[in-house]
């Protein structure tokens, strides 16, 4: 009854074809990015830094896997590896240029990320499948060793750490220690939605059409005229843009220093975990998948908490992956194809309301 | 269907209520104190009875003195596994209940702190850890890493090395091998080791162990070939069990293989049993279980059932590291209680007690202490205090001293140490204080 399009008349094209077609959609949508933008007001410290900017800065990893493997269907385990690189790159830039501006400091460090999953990207002319996950996971090993190996990376600090350097832009601090959580929050959410909003262009264009023919049968869509090397490079590239501007940000504006270690297999698997759960081939799924991948292990730390169980912290822990992995498995029965999928019936559910015939 | 749609509207509801969960702040009269622990995980074997020295010394405090001058510790564990974001995120949650002072416990989670710690005026101790460069005051007001530094640690190392070999003179020639956990906590001591290399001319090759260290075949076939005269291993977790086992199945005279003072603890040599005795670590306090500290302990908790581990496992190296740990802490706070009153302090109060700690002999006769522990003075300049070394060796059953206090290389480390600090402060945007302006 609420969610209904009766009466809606696309009149146009334009109207046809929006994101959003339907008013209620727009309507939700534009509460949720007023609500992000009212968040600073009302949340506290803890909320802002450790819950979601690490959750808008995962979500744009997740979208940029999404692209890769939800949509080109190419399997990669070495999202940390092009993750790093964005980290990297955007560290040697902005201590090198000092003057550059940050927020151009993570495109670029996303441009070189994209240049290097290009190069390793190569390999899925010829190798498909699983065994193209095993040559992205040697992606993931070799940068990871190369950032580890060469000190020139970390401006030869003897811990092998990288630091962000305070930053400003226009005058606001953006990023060291002195920038306020809720700026750092600004600026994360800025980039998801540009990038979300390209993402999701991109997927209903001829890009994201010849990404999915290549998915979902690489031979055909050869014949009907879509060439795989150039799709397939594209999808990796513009995968790892987003994946390197995620790992600079995840250093510059959630941990504020990181070695190589935030950046191993861990996190490859992480947030291709993400994806999947969230849902393969969605732009809302790797939000869904990110909150859940998120905040689900929080909730579950904080819960005995506030049931007023005092419970050792090991307990508290062990518990915590024993209850995360049985929500995973369960949600993987119920709906293997993923939080957005359930959101997709949730809404066709409301469409028919209070009526299901 | 039923159940399914229940649990997908829990989780939806747990989603959006999870983070609110905070239990409420800390009260007026007492102090809080983060308690950043892994319990579990790759380094709990080294992590557990670290968490239950600290937990066993402000419980005794709170005990059998009321707390400090009758304000109470408030302490809370969280979990980080040894991860800097879970860290991170403990960090994070627990500054709300307003904490004066955190005891990191990782180097890795230090180096994340260091830059919060000014912002949020918490006190950051890393008790023998952390970043070495933070011991020049001038330059990292709120860190803290005394006793002592890994830099002076290598260079006391590298001293007992030339004893035993009857001389300094002697170092020339010789092969050294250091075995590091691949993290900045185990690349500290490199650039320290390397320097005296080029000094006394010996050979040192540098050989990582990525986390979390359970695979170092390689490592040791490495280490045989090179046949080294002695071998240095910076480990943490379960690393430190498997280079203790790899060491004794290569047959490397054992006497020979010397961990830092994380890579000596009961539970990384029992594993390999026979195997490791002779093995011989650094320490910079005294192991076992005969103090009088540790009767109070027995006292006052474990008679009464609220030990936080097994009786057994107290005395143990790292039990002692942070029974010491947190009575600097404790200490520190009642020095700042003495200048400021007796209530709940602030973190700038009890950073002040932390700059002008001084644990005299006297004192720790008191604390029940002596012998456990050299003296230790802080200064606003040297935040590493005047830590001594000292090396312990492994008989089979138990750990003994079997060097005098060792004196680090302080004319070599420390100008190393405050260029490291000019440009790890630089690139905090940090400036140098004056030490001479402070009260």
């Amino acid at each position: 009854m609420i969610y209904r399009e009766a009466g809606q008349f696309k009149t146009t094209y334009g109207s046809d074809q929006a994101i959003f077609p339907i008013l209620q959609d727009r309507i939700f949508v534009g509460l949720v990015l007023v609500a992000a933008a009212l968040v600073p007001l009302v949340a506290d410290e803890y909320w802002l830094q450790a819950i979601l900017i690490p959750f808008l800065i995962y979500a744009l990893a997740a979208l940029g896997l999404n692209l890769l493997t939800g949509y080109a269907g190419q399997l990669s385990l070495g999202t940390g590896g092009f993750m790093a690189v964005g980290a990297y790159s955007a560290f040697k830039l902005t201590t090198a240029f000092p003057a550059l501006n940050i927020l151009v400091v993570f495109l670029l460090s996303g441009l070189i990320a994209a240049g290097v999953g290009l190069v390793f990207g190569v390999p899925s002319l010829r190798i498909k499948g699983f065994y193209l996950a095993v040559a992205t996971l040697a992606a993931q090993f070799f940068l990871i060793w190369l950032f580890n190996k060469v000190a020139w990376f970390v401006n030869y600090a003897p811990s092998g750490t990288i630091t962000a350097p305070p930053r400003t832009v226009l005058g606001v601090m953006v990023t060291g220690p002195q920038s306020s959580a809720g700026v750092r929050y600004f600026v994360a959410l800025g980039f998801v939605v540009v990038f979300a909003l390209v993402a999701k262009n991109l997927v209903r264009g001829r890009i994201g059409r010849s990404w999915m023919a290549i998915r979902d049968r690489d031979i055909a869509a050869e014949i009907i005229g879509v060439r795989p090397l150039q799709t397939k490079l594209l999808a990796f590239g513009v995968s790892s843009f987003y994946c390197g501007i995620a790992g600079a940000e995840l250093v510059f504006l959630y941990l504020g220093s990181a070695e190589t270690l935030a950046f191993d297999i861990g996190l490859s698997f992480l947030v291709l975990f993400m994806v999947i759960i969230g849902g393969l081939g969605s732009v809302l799924g790797s939000f869904l998948g990110a909150a859940f991948i998120m905040l689900v292990p929080i909730f579950l730390t904080n819960a005995p908490h506030t049931l007023g169980l005092n419970l050792p912290v090991a307990l508290q822990k062990q518990m915590e992956l024993m209850v995360f992995g049985g929500l995973i498995i369960f949600f993987l029965i119920v709906e293997p194809q993923g939080l957005a999928r359930l959101w997709q019936i949730t809404k066709e559910k409301l469409r028919l309301w209070p009526f299901p015939h | 269907m039923k159940v399914r749609t229940l649990l997908i509207g829990a989780l939806a509801i747990a989603l959006a209520a999870g983070p609110l969960a905070l239990s409420a702040l800390a009260q007026d009269k007492s102090i809080f104190i983060p308690l950043l622990v892994y319990r579990t995980g790759a380094y709990a074997p080294n992590g557990i009875p670290s968490a239950n020295g600290f937990n066993d010394y402000f419980n005794l405090i709170n005990e059998r003195d009321g707390g400090i001058n009758g304000i109470k510790i408030v302490f809370e564990e969280c979990e980080t596994q040894y991860d800097t974001k879970q860290g991170v995120e403990c960090y994070e949650r627990l500054k709300a209940k307003k904490p004066v002072l955190v005891n990191p416990f990782s180097t890795g989670i230090t180096y994340q702190l260091i830059p919060k710690a000014s912002v949020d005026k918490v006190v950051i101790h890393s008790a023998g850890y952390g970043m070495t460069a933070s011991a020049d005051g001038r330059w990292f007001p709120w860190v803290f890493n005394f006793p002592m530094t890994y830099w002076s640690q290598a260079s006391a190392f590298v001293k007992y090395v030339g004893a035993q070999e009857g001389g300094m003179d002697k170092l020339k020639g010789k092969k050294l091998v250091h075995v590091y956990h691949n993290s900045p906590y185990g690349k500290e001591a490199n650039p320290t080791l390397e320097t005296l290399a080029k000094q006394f001319g010996f050979e040192l090759t540098l050989l990582a162990v990525d986390h979390p260290g359970q695979e170092q075949k390689s490592t040791w076939l490495q280490i045989r070939r090179i046949n080294p005269n002695w071998i240095y291993i910076s480990g943490w977790g379960v690393m430190n069990q498997v280079a203790v086992k790899e060491a004794a199945s290569i047959g490397f005279k054992m006497d020979h293989v010397v961990g830092n003072w994380w890579t000596g603890t009961e539970v990384d040599v029992i594993p390999a049993g026979d195997g490791a005795k002779g093995y011989k670590s650094m320490n910079f306090h005294a192991p076992g279980a005969g103090f009088k500290v540790h009767q109070d302990i027995f006292k006052h908790l474990y008679d009464k059932g609220n030990g936080a581990g097994r009786r057994d496992g107290i005395g143990e190296v790292l039990y002692n590291r942070t029974i010491i740990n947190a009575m600097l802490d404790t200490e520190a706070i009642r020095l700042a209680m003495t200048k400021f009153g007796n209530k709940a302090l602030t973190g700038e109060e009890v950073r002040w007690g932390m700059e002008n700690l001084n644990i005299t002999e006297k004192r720790l006769e008191e604390l029940g202490m002596k012998g456990i522990m050299r003296p230790l003075r802080v200064t606003c300049e040297n935040h590493e205090g005047n830590g001594l070394a000292l090396v312990q060796q492994w008989d089979g059953k138990k750990w003994n001293v079997v060097s005098d206090w060792i004196e680090p290389m302080r004319e070599i480390v420390r100008p190393k140490l405050e260029e490291a600090a000019v440009a790890e402060g630089g690139k905090l945007g940090y400036t140098k204080r004056d030490c001479s302006k402070e009260k």
